[in-house]
Formats: structure tokens, C-alpha cells, sequence
């Protein structure tokens, strides 16, 4: 964590403040619980209620928990005309979920995201930080069989 | 997918094609860093003016030219200077500064350091997407070859007077973040608001400090128009609109990918005809192309077709649309241009970063009756409600982004009439598909 605090000058650690709720997110199992946020506003020196109004202005940090595969689905405009929509029906019907949903047994969430700078290889999803790319109905089955 | 030059050697392309082009040891023996050492013969103003002269303009959408903005720095200004690197690369249809960061980083790097001895700044943040994350740790590694070779940190390759330091930064998902003011916002840990210019980054930026914001295929292109002259480069291209340019091209063609073309190629009925390999589906014509990233006018087919339509800013102005970020998404008669809207609309909508009313509630207003008219309850007068609700939208708003959700509806309403009427007078879709309603 003093890693990423170096890299401002020092009287501006809460430029690490981003950089610092992924480490927590990471390291609270996904997402920013309340232990976590307190940790790192002590941590950075800042009130408690600065660290959330940060960290709810962006989206790709969790309020609440969240499956250990978190599947991120494109649906602008180039994944959408490029069959966006058929992979969404059958990732969530296979895993019986509709999107913004996690499975019971907490493995998968399906979030719809926006274009994710894949266009040109949709349509397309990311799965924690990982691009799957040319998705095909196959290709899907093979990538969800593979999660752990 | 393609990555390729056409009409031109592959500059910001050059390393996708040599092995392990990423490489510090590769880059140097391709003829890397020696644009820096060259700079630092320089002038600072003798950069700024190859800079200049070569025409460049900022690859991020706006295309300001670049040697201009440089030239805004105050170099008396005892504060410390900022040079950062806009990788947010959140624009619909635009996916080319990743492939630059993936193959070359330390022409990025390069990049950043002739900046920072042009302009006097000893430290540069890459502030890339949330997305990202990979990227971000291939340019770490970079940066770290670079720091150990001595080429970044204290007296850059032996020169006692020049130190500069070099660090990523993690955005975390939020499209705003793309606009030079809100990216620093969030750079300094705060929510991504864009800031009140005047006064600009160049003069209160990071930390009220002066600051210049490029985005990565304008960095990556400083060396090679040091290593050439300003007006070599600019001459690969034309006068006005200087060198090669980096096109994203997706949707309905057969060979979607990255494309290097001179700036001013001709024309863009053949490059998506031919070039692209025409469309996907042969049976299928084209019917629409957006082509510089989601916030630029949408064309129909009759504006590209026969209208010998150059590649480069004044050509498709004079076409009718923007060169943008050169991210072309292109549709084909499948496509039903309300429902294509509609869904930029929703991205608007959902990146909108709320700090101000016409933006805020008009994305949010215009979703909701592009809801009503694709559940089939669209009325004659919403087209024009559409336009009204732009209105109070387009140059009313904080930043930008509240033009860029405007634009897509104004010239799809004007350009595809015909996809609106039948959903406000008939409730099908262009193609007569009734709504799905649940
Ligand atoms: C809503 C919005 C989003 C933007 N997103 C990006 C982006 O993702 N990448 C980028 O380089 N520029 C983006 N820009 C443009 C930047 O504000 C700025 O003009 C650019 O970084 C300047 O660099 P350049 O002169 O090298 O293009 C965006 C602008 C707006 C208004
Ligand atoms: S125009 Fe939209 S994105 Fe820009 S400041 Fe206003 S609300 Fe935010
Ligand atoms: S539209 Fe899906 S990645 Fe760009």
C-alpha cells in the first residue's frame, strides 16, 4: 500500500485513494465493506465519508458482495448489434440468473457493463480483470466450465 | 481481428510487428529512445516548434492541435509541471490506445519524456481506464526497464540537468474520467467532476499546477516526429491534418480491427468497401457508419457511397460528421437506427457524472421516451420532443459530454427519418419487427 502512496508527491496521498479501494475491495473478498473503508481512510488520513464519496461515484467498486466470477457483459452499441444479446440469455439462463444477479451458491455475477475498448473483437465480456473476446455460444460454455 | 497500415509504413504501428517489440532490449535495437536523445540536444522551443510544424492534433476526440497547447506552459511558473497520459480510452467504438500500449509502451514512455524536457516537468502519470488492468501492468513493466536502464529517474540517460519520473494510475470505471478536467479530479482521489476552464490544465492543472493532458496515440507519435522533423511527418499526411492516424473500425465489416492510414487517405466508401473486406454479411448493404467514436453525427450510407469522403478532420466535416477519435462503428440494414440511438443514449445516460441539471436529467428524460417509443408506445410528436429535449441539452451543459449524447439523436432523426417514423406513426421497428414487450 506505501507502494502506491509514493508515486504522489506528500502532502497528496489521496491521489492513491483509487488505486488503494481495489486493494481493499480485493482484499475484503470483492467488494468495499465497512472494516475495509475504515482501514483506509485511517490509513490515508481522510474522514470515513471521504473515502465513500469517492468510491461510490465509480463503478467498479462493489457496495455489496459479489460472486468470485464477476461477469461483466458489454452491451453498447458494437457488442450489441454483433450478438450481445444472445450470449447474455445464455450465460444467465445457463447460471439461472438474470443480470445484476449472483448465483445462490455466490460463484458468478452477472453485471451489463458499457463498451469496454473490444469493439472490434465483439461481442465481449470480462470475467474479474480478464478480456474474452469473439465470443461464440461454445466459447462461452468452455470459459464458464472453466471457472473454479 | 486486423492490425495494419495502409498508404503508409506502419508508425504507431511499427512494433506490433517486430518480436517482442514490448521490449526494452527490442525497442532500442529498432532505434528506441534515440528521438529522446535528440530532444535533449534541443531547445525546448525548437521542440515545441517541430510540434508545430508537424500539424499533429490531440488524438483524444477534440483534436487540439498539440505544439499549440505545449506552448501554453508557463515555463516561468515556479510550480512543478505535469505531464499525463489520458489512457481512460472509454469512447464507444474507439479501442486503438490499447493495442499501442499492449505493443509499443516505451514509445508511450519516450513520448512522455521529450514532453517532459520540453516543458520543464520532472513527473507523468498514465491514467488509464479501471479496465485496464493489464495494460497498465505491461506499461509497469516498461516503466521498470526503463528506470533500471536509466532512462527514467534522475538525469535521464546521464543528462545532470534533466530528472523525470514516470507512474501509472488506475481510474475505476467511469467514462467522465476521459474528460481532461474530471480525469485529474479523480487522479487527485476525488469523484470524477470536470473542473471550470478557464482556467485550463496548461495553466492550473494537477495540483493547481501546470499541466499537460494527451492522450496515448498523440504521445506515442512525439518521437517519431523528432526523429523525422515536424514537417516530414505532417507531410505524410496533409497540410492541415498532419501524419498518420489510428482508426478503430467495428461492427458489420468482415475485417473489424486497428487500421494506420495516412491522414487524408481516400476514400472511406473504399476502406470499409475493400480495405475492411466490404460487409460481413454479403447479402446485407450498409447502412449506417458512426465514424469517430459514439459522439460524432452518424452518417447514412448515401453520405459515404460515391462521395469520395477523405479520411482526415476537414474531410469529414465536409462529410458531414467529425473525425472524433476515428472509431468507426459500422451497421448494416439489420440495424434499426432508434434502437441503435437509444442504446448510446443509455450509455449517456449512465456516464453521466450528474454534476449539472440539463445533463443529468435530460439523458435521463431522453431514455425514458426512447423506452416508450421501443415498447411501441411512441407518439408523432416525440421525434420532436427528442430534439427539443437536445436542445436544452447542446451547449447548455457543464462539460461536453451532454453535446455528445445530443449529437447521435439529432443526426439520426435528421439522417434515418424514415427508422423513427415508422416507430412513432406504425410502433415496428425499421425492419417491421413489433416490440417485445414484457
Ligand atoms: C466526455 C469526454 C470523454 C473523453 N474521453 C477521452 C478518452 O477516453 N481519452 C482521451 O484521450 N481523451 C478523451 N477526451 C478528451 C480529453 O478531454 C482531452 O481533450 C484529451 O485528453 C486531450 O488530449 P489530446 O489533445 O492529445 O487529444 C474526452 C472528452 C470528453 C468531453
Ligand atoms: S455535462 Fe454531464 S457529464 Fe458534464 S458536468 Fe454536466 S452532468 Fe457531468
Ligand atoms: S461496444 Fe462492446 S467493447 Fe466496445
Amino acid at each position: 500500500m506505501k507502494a502506491h502512496v509514493a508515486k504522489y508527491p506528500a502532502d497528496r496521498s489521496r491521489s492513491a485513494l483509487i488505486p488503494l479501494l481495489f486493494v481493499v475491495q480485493r482484499e475484503r473478498g470483492g467488494w468495499l465493506d465497512n472494516p475495509g473503508v475504515n482501514f483506509l481512510a485511517k490509513f490515508l488520513d481522510l474522514e470515513v465519508t471521504d473515502v465513500w464519496e469517492t468510491a461510490t461515484f465509480y463503478s467498479m467498486f462493489n457496495l455489496r458482495p459479489i460472486g468470485r466470477h464477476h461477469i461483466q457483459i458489454c452491451k453498447t452499441l458494437s457488442c450489441k448489434i454483433m450478438g450481445e444479446p444472445d450470449i447474455t440469455d445464455h450465460i444467465c439462463s445457463k447460471l439461472g440468473i438474470k443480470p445484476g444477479e449472483t448465483t445462490d451458491d455466490g460463484k458468478f455475477t452477472v453485471t451489463m457493463v458499457e463498451c469496454l475498448g473490444s469493439c472490434g473483437t465483439a461481442p465481449m465480456m470480462q470475467i474479474g480483470f480478464d478480456y474474452y473476446e469473439d465470443l461464440t455460444l461454445e466459447k462461452v460454455d468452455k470459459i464458464l466450465s472453466d471457472c473454479k | 481481428m486486423e492490425i495494419k497500415a495502409l498508404g503508409c509504413e506502419p508508425l504507431s504501428l511499427r512494433r506490433v510487428f517486430i518480436k517482442d517489440g514490448h521490449t526494452l532490449d527490442v525497442y532500442r535495437k529498432d532505434g528506441g529512445y534515440k528521438s529522446l536523445k535528440k530532444a535533449m540536444t534541443m531547445t525546448q522551443d525548437a521542440i515545441i516548434q517541430e510540434v508545430k510544424d508537424s500539424a499533429l492534433r490531440g488524438r483524444g476526440g477534440a483534436g487540439f492541435p498539440t505544439g499549440m497547447k505545449w506552448s501554453f506552459v508557463p515555463r516561468d511558473n515556479p510550480k512543478p509541471k505535469y505531464i499525463v497520459c489520458n489512457a481512460d480510452e472509454s469512447e464507444p467504438g474507439s479501442f486503438k490506445d490499447r493495442y499501442l500500449m499492449e505493443y509499443d509502451p516505451h514509445a508511450l514512455i519516450e513520448g512522455m519524456l521529450i514532453a517532459g524536457f520540453a516543458l520543464g516537468s520532472n513527473t507523468g502519470y498514465i491514467y488509464g481506464r479501471g479496465e485496464y488492468r493489464y495494460l497498465l501492468d505491461i506499461m509497469d513493466v516498461a516503466i521498470k526497464e526503463a528506470r533500471e536502464a536509466g532512462i527514467l529517474g534522475e538525469k535521464v540517460l546521464g543528462n545532470k540537468d534533466f530528472s523525470f519520473d514516470l507512474h501509472t494510475h488506475t481510474g475505476a470505471g467511469a467514462y467522465i474520467c476521459g474528460e481532461e478536467t474530471a480525469l485529474l479530479s479523480s487522479l487527485e482521489g476525488f469523484r470524477g467532476h470536470p473542473r471550470m476552464k478557464p482556467p485550463f490544465p496548461a495553466i492550473e492543472g494537477l495540483y493547481a499546477s501546470p499541466t499537460i493532458v494527451n492522450n496515448v496515440e498523440t504521445l506515442t507519435s512525439i518521437p517519431q516526429i523528432i526523429e523525422m522533423g515536424g514537417i516530414k511527418w505532417r507531410d505524410l499526411g496533409t497540410e492541415k491534418s498532419g501524419g498518420t492516424k489510428l482508426w478503430s473500425i467495428s461492427g458489420h465489416v468482415k475485417k473489424p480491427g486497428v487500421y494506420e492510414l495516412p491522414m487524408g487517405y481516400a476514400d472511406m466508401e473504399k476502406f470499409i468497401m475493400k480495405d475492411c473486406g466490404g460487409m460481413l454479411r454479403k447479402d446485407k448493404d450498409l447502412k449506417a457508419v458512426i465514424p469517430g467514436g459514439s459522439s460524432v453525427y452518424i452518417m447514412n450510407a448515401g453520405q459515404i457511397i460515391g462521395q469520395n469522403v477523405t479520411l482526415d478532420y476537414e474531410g469529414l466535416v465536409a462529410a458531414g460528421s467529425m473525425l472524433g477519435t476515428g472509431g468507426m462503428m459500422v451497421m448494416d440494414e439489420t440495424v434499426d437506427i432508434m434502437e441503435s440511438t437509444k442504446n448510446l443514449t443509455e450509455f449517456y445516460k449512465h456516464e453521466s457524472c450528474g454534476w449539472c441539471t440539463p445533463c443529468r436529467e435530460g439523458t435521463d428524460w431522453l431514455v425514458k421516451i426512447f423506452n416508450r417509443i421501443s415498447t411501441g408506445e411512441g407518439r408523432p410528436e416525440d421525434a420532436q420532443l427528442l430534439l427539443d429535449i437536445c436542445d436544452n441539452m447542446e451547449g447548455k451543459s457543464f462539460c461536453p459530454l451532454a453535446d455528445a449524447a445530443a449529437w447521435p439523436i439529432q443526426s439520426a432523426i435528421r439522417q434515418f427519418p424514415g427508422d423513427f417514423k415508422k416507430w412513432l406513426f406504425d410502433n415496428v421497428s425499421s425492419n417491421g419487427v413489433k416490440p417485445n414487450v414484457q
